[in-house]
């Protein structure tokens, strides 16, 4: 989830990561704000390797940049719990963005493919480096405030159409 | 995958690309569509390649970028460019808007 912290990087080393949560930290100091409440997990993930090579695995993705297709609701700012289910063959000059840190998507809204990697996958399905794809990509909105609410309702919600799809893979794009 | 590496840490997934381009470009460069395709390509090969968890980095680099960005937030005056939180639906078009109602 990303809020007020801005895309520059240092200039004594131009090539070091930018440092978002330092960034906003001072940001909310500056503008008088109580400090963001970032999430750190708190545990080392499980892991598993796939039991299939890419090239026989079903792979499914979940876009968090508010994404939507047109005719679809658009996601709102205020703690969104919802999701969306765009089919893997929508045009990709139908697909749009609602996320409340809008000016992450200033090329987005013109190139979908900088965040929403639709015509990409289906290219390396064509080529055979992917197996086969979902038949319909997630999305929701990155930008929750309430971690809780991230945990009781939109984890829940994800998992669900998740399960559903039947996946070997899933490709997680932030925004 | 993902653009912000610290954010990324904080959050330990069970393995991720980390792909050192501006938030907004997570899926690869600007009209440039054999580039976005390398970075997808080259991040599902972290389905193969992890053997544990962890985050690595992707080899790409995009200094125009960056310099897109920067030169944007510059003239940028706000330090705070989130747009008002509420339960209004934030179509990008009113096209959009009045599809999406259509449909309700």
């Amino acid at each position: 989830m990303h809020n007020i912290c801005s895309n520059h990087q240092e200039q004594s080393n131009p090539m070091a990561p930018v440092q978002y949560i330092q960034k906003t930290r001072e940001t909310y100091d500056k503008l008088g704000y109580p400090p963001y409440r970032w999430f750190h997990a708190d545990s080392t993930p499980a892991f598993t390797s796939p039991a299939k090579p890419l090239a026989d695995s079903r792979l499914g993705m979940i876009s968090t940049a508010g994404t939507y297709l047109q005719g679809q609701v658009a996601y709102y700012y205020k703690d969104d719990t919802s999701i969306r289910s765009i089919p893997n063959n929508a045009p990709i000059d139908k697909i749009r963005f609602s996320h409340i840190t809008e000016n992450y998507l200033a090329e987005a809204r013109q190139d979908p493919g900088t965040v929403f990697p639709l015509e990409s996958l289906s290219t390396l399905e064509e080529e055979g480096f992917i197996g086969e794809l979902a038949n319909e990509y997630l999305s929701c909105m990155g930008g929750i405030y309430s971690q809780n609410r991230v945990i009781q309702e939109l984890i829940p919600n994800l998992e669900s159409a998740i399960l559903k799809q039947e996946l070997d893979l899933l490709l997680l794009v932030p925004l | 995958m993902g653009s912000a590496l610290d954010i990324l840490e904080a959050g330990q997934p069970p393995r991720a690309q980390f792909l050192n381009f501006p938030l907004g470009f997570e899926a690869g460069p600007f009209q440039d569509k054999a580039g976005q395709l390398d970075v997808i390509r080259q991040g599902l090969t972290g389905f193969q390649t992890f053997t544990e968890p962890g985050i690595k980095s992707l080899p790409q680099s995009w200094d125009a970028g960056w310099d897109r960005v920067n030169k944007r937030e510059r003239g940028n005056q706000s330090d705070d460019s989130r747009s008002p939180r509420n339960t209004e639906p934030q179509y990008q078009t009113d096209e959009d808007r009045q599809l999406a109602e259509e449909n309700i």
